[in-house]
Order: C-alpha cells, then sequence, then structure tokens
C-alpha cells in the first residue's frame, strides 16, 4: 500500500474515533468546547507521533531480539508513560507557548487508549518506520478531525431546550457519534 | 472487613461501571458486535481486575504515594500479559474476535480507578470482592448490549437464532461501528430516565436534572483525584484555557 493511501485509509476510512474506538473518553469528555477540543486533538498527534517511532524502535531493537515480544504491552505502556512525561519537561523548556497551549492536555493522554492503540496496530501489521509514522500522524489527525467536527456540534445542540432531559449530555452525544460514524462510512469505497 | 455480598452488589448494580460510572467506554462500544464477545472481554477485565485490586491492595504500603500511578499501571500490564497469553493459548477464537482490545486493557480507566479509588485504600479481601463485583458489573453490561445488538443485527443470541430470517430482515448497521454509538446512547437514555423517575418519586427534583453537567471532561477519569477534578484552584483541560493562571504561579516561583 502506498504511503498516501495509509493515510488516507488512517485519517478516513478506518478513523481511530468512529470507525476503530479507540480514545472515546477524551471523544465524549473533552469535546464541550471547540477550543479544548483543538487542543487536545494536537496533543494528541503529538504524542501519538513519537510514541510510535519510539515504540516501533524499542520493538524492533530490543524485544525482537531479547525474544520478549510477549513483553509489548508492558513495554509500550511504559514506554508512552515515559514519554508524555519527557514531552511534558522539554516543552516547558524549548517551548514555552506551545506548552502554555497543549501543557495541560499531556497528562490526560497517557490514558488515552489511542496513543497505544496506534502503538499495537503498527506492530501487528508489522510496518516500517515510515509507514509506522505515516500510520500515527493520520490516525491522530483523524481524531483530531473528529473531535473538531464533534465538539462544533455539541456547541450548537446543547442549546436546544426541547431535547428530554434524559437524554442530555453523554446519551445525547453517544447518537451524534452514531450518527458521524455513518457519515464516515461514506468514505469505505475510497480505499480498495 | 465490609460484607462481600454487598461490596458485589455494589459493583453490578449500585455503582455499575458502564451505566452508572461511565467509565471504559472503548470496549464498551467496540467487542459488543455480539453477546459472546461482549461476554468474553468482561470475564478477561474481570480477572485483570481481580488481580490487580488483590496486587494493589497488598503492596499499597510499600508504594510511595507520588509514584503510585506507575506502580499501579505495571501491576496491571503484568496481568493483562497473563491474560492475553492464556486467552491466545485456550480460546484462539476469542483472542481473533477481540483482538487489538485485549492489550487496551492495560488504559481501560475502570481498573486503573478501582485501583486508585479502592484498592489502594482497603484491605486484600475487600479488595477482591470489590473487583470481582465491579467485574460482574462491566461483563453483565457488555453481555446486555451484545445481546442486543446480535439480536437486532443478526437476528441470534450466543449463536442461536431468536428470530428466524423468514420474517425477519436482520439491520446490519447495528453490529457495524455506528449500532455501538447509538444503541449504548439509547440504553443510556433509558437507564436516566428510570433513575430521573425514581428520584421524583423519592421526592427528589427530578426536573431540574441537567445531563451536561454530569458529564465533565474528568467524569470518567482515573487520575481524578490527582488533579482535584477540576476545582478552580488547580489547572484542569476542562477548564481551559487557563494559562493565566499557569504564569502566575511560574512567576511566584
Amino acid at each position: 500500500m502506498s504511503l498516501i493511501a495509509l493515510f488516507i485509509s488512517a485519517l478516513l476510512v478506518h478513523n481511530i474515533l468512529l470507525s476503530r474506538f479507540l480514545g472515546c473518553c477524551p471523544f465524549l469528555g473533552v469535546s464541550n468546547q471547540l477550543e479544548t477540543a483543538k487542543g487536545m486533538g494536537v496533543a494528541v498527534i503529538f504524542v501519538t507521533t513519537f510514541a510510535a517511532i519510539m515504540t516501533w524502535l524499542a520493538y524492533t531493537f530490543i524485544l525482537v531480539p531479547m525474544g520478549l515480544e510477549y513483553l509489548y504491552t508492558l513495554s509500550f505502556i511504559l514506554i508512552i508513560a515515559a514519554l508524555v512525561q519527557f514531552v511534558e519537561i522539554v516543552l516547558k523548556k524549548v517551548m514555552p507557548g506551545l506548552y502554555k497551549s497543549l501543557g495541560i492536555f499531556l497528562p490526560l493522554i497517557t490514558t488515552n487508549c489511542a496513543v497505544l492503540g496506534v502503538a499495537v496496530i503498527n506492530m501487528n501489521e508489522k510496518y516500517t518506520l515510515i509507514e509506522s509514522i505515516v500510520n500515527a500522524v493520520g490516525s491522530s489527525a483523524g481524531f483530531l478531525l473528529a473531535i473538531v467536527l464533534m465538539a462544533g456540534i455539541r456547541e450548537r445542540i446543547e442549546m436546544n431546550e426541547d431535547m428530554p432531559a434524559a437524554l442530555r449530555g453523554l446519551p445525547i452525544a453517544l447518537i451524534t457519534a452514531g450518527l458521524m460514524s455513518i457519515a464516515f462510512m461514506g468514505f469505505n469505497g475510497l480505499i480498495k | 472487613m465490609q460484607n462481600p455480598l454487598k461490596l458485589i452488589k455494589n459493583g453490578i448494580i449500585t455503582e455499575n461501571p458502564t451505566f452508572g460510572l461511565v467509565l471504559g467506554m472503548c470496549p464498551t462500544l467496540a467487542v459488543t458486535s455480539s453477546a459472546e464477545n461482549g461476554f468474553g472481554m468482561g470475564l478477561a477485565a474481570t480477572a485483570v481486575l481481580m488481580g490487580s485490586n488483590v496486587a494493589v491492595s497488598a503492596i499499597r504500603k510499600f508504594i510511595p504515594d507520588e509514584i503510585r500511578i506507575p506502580a499501579f499501571i505495571v501491576v496491571i500490564a503484568g496481568f493483562v500479559t497473563v491474560v492475553q497469553l492464556l486467552i491466545s493459548g485456550y480460546a484462539p477464537a476469542l483472542d481473533k474476535s477481540l483482538g487489538i482490545f485485549i492489550p487496551l486493557i492495560v488504559v481501560n480507566c475502570i481498573i486503573l480507578a478501582r485501583a486508585e479509588a479502592f484498592a489502594f485504600k482497603n484491605g486484600v479481601a475487600d479488595s477482591l470482592f470489590d473487583g470481582i463485583g465491579m467485574g460482574l458489573g462491566f461483563t453483565l453490561a457488555l453481555t446486555v448490549i451484545g445481546a442486543i445488538r446480535e439480536i437486532l443485527g443478526n437476528g441470534t443470541v450466543f449463536g442461536m437464532t431468536v428470530l428466524s430470517p423468514s420474517f425477519y430482515q436482520p439491520a446490519l448497521l447495528v453490529i457495524l461501528a455506528p449500532g455501538g454509538f447509538i444503541t449504548l446512547g439509547i440504553l443510556m437514555g433509558l437507564f436516566r430516565n428510570y433513575r430521573m423517575k425514581k428520584k421524583t418519586e423519592n421526592g427528589g427534583a427530578g426536573q431540574t436534572f441537567d445531563g451536561w453537567k454530569e458529564l465533565d471532561a474528568c467524569g470518567g477519569c482515573a487520575l481524578k483525584s490527582l488533579c482535584g477534578g477540576g476545582n478552580s484552584m488547580v489547572v484542569c483541560a476542562k477548564n481551559a484555557p487557563a494559562p493565566e493562571a499557569k504564569t502566575e504561579k511560574e512567576a511566584d516561583k
């Protein structure tokens, strides 16, 4: 598969939120304001890409040569947790401006299953380093796209006074996500 | 020690992790395309939950407070690896259908949340029963959602035909991704409706119930107690943008 096809597939066809169900907690939790959703999305792109590189290197050069492939869950989550801390410290020193806008989202990302999910998908599909990076960027850009769309919709439906009280909040957010997912199914024919 | 039956009932009904606490949404949505998958995922999570609750509770006096979250994650990841190897050894079909969601049990909020909220503060036996209760509550919720989706989308439950294809045309959409979101949304709405009715009967103000307030960024977050749940004193993603508060703090230093 060419790299562009891989990118489109990760971004739209197999959207990480709406078709793979990874990262639902921040998707439903942090999508009530457009600004917050944007910040979360950019932070996820940042961490997912770095995590994909680091886990690929660790898996290929440490776990496989030592025959410890079965420890991938344990090592990936430790790498991600350490990486998030590291990114936070470096950003604070090197790019204080970026840290200001992304910093508050970073601790939330350690337990975001999208980051670990992309690393495991890269491993299962036996992607090369370049393919892993393209898949990570595409997947997390798909996360940004979905969460920003969702925040835009939610800012509007929160104003709706006629909605039954039982459906307000999470239930209607889930149903909205379902309808968005149907719309994204339209991209299915894009990649053969 | 608390009454074990009470602890188990608490997990299954009062604080049901899926409908009550709204934790662990990703596996709930992803693996409930059939009752069997939901049941299998629930049991796998129960096993991890029991193991991690007991282990965390047993070593809680040796873990310094500051590094407890990384310690929990290592314990949980260890048990997930064990469960993963057992499933791929003894139930390869289940392993194939759950796929990536078995390693992702590590980041399932339910397990981290119970380690943080219960096992770290209670004895070994209590933690074991809390793990069993929460795990069974999760299993029950997943199996029910899975069964509903399987009936509507395929006309079967646990592989047995319930709605015969001669008069029922299966709605395939319910098994696909959108069906997961919509089924869970409707079920949650019904659950809320029931709870609100009960509240009104007991004299509570059911009409003023506002679902939007209940859903916040920290609602299902296991690390809620670390950041204070986003109160006005601490910086939390929920209250973003709040970088001004942060720069003031830095300036003070």
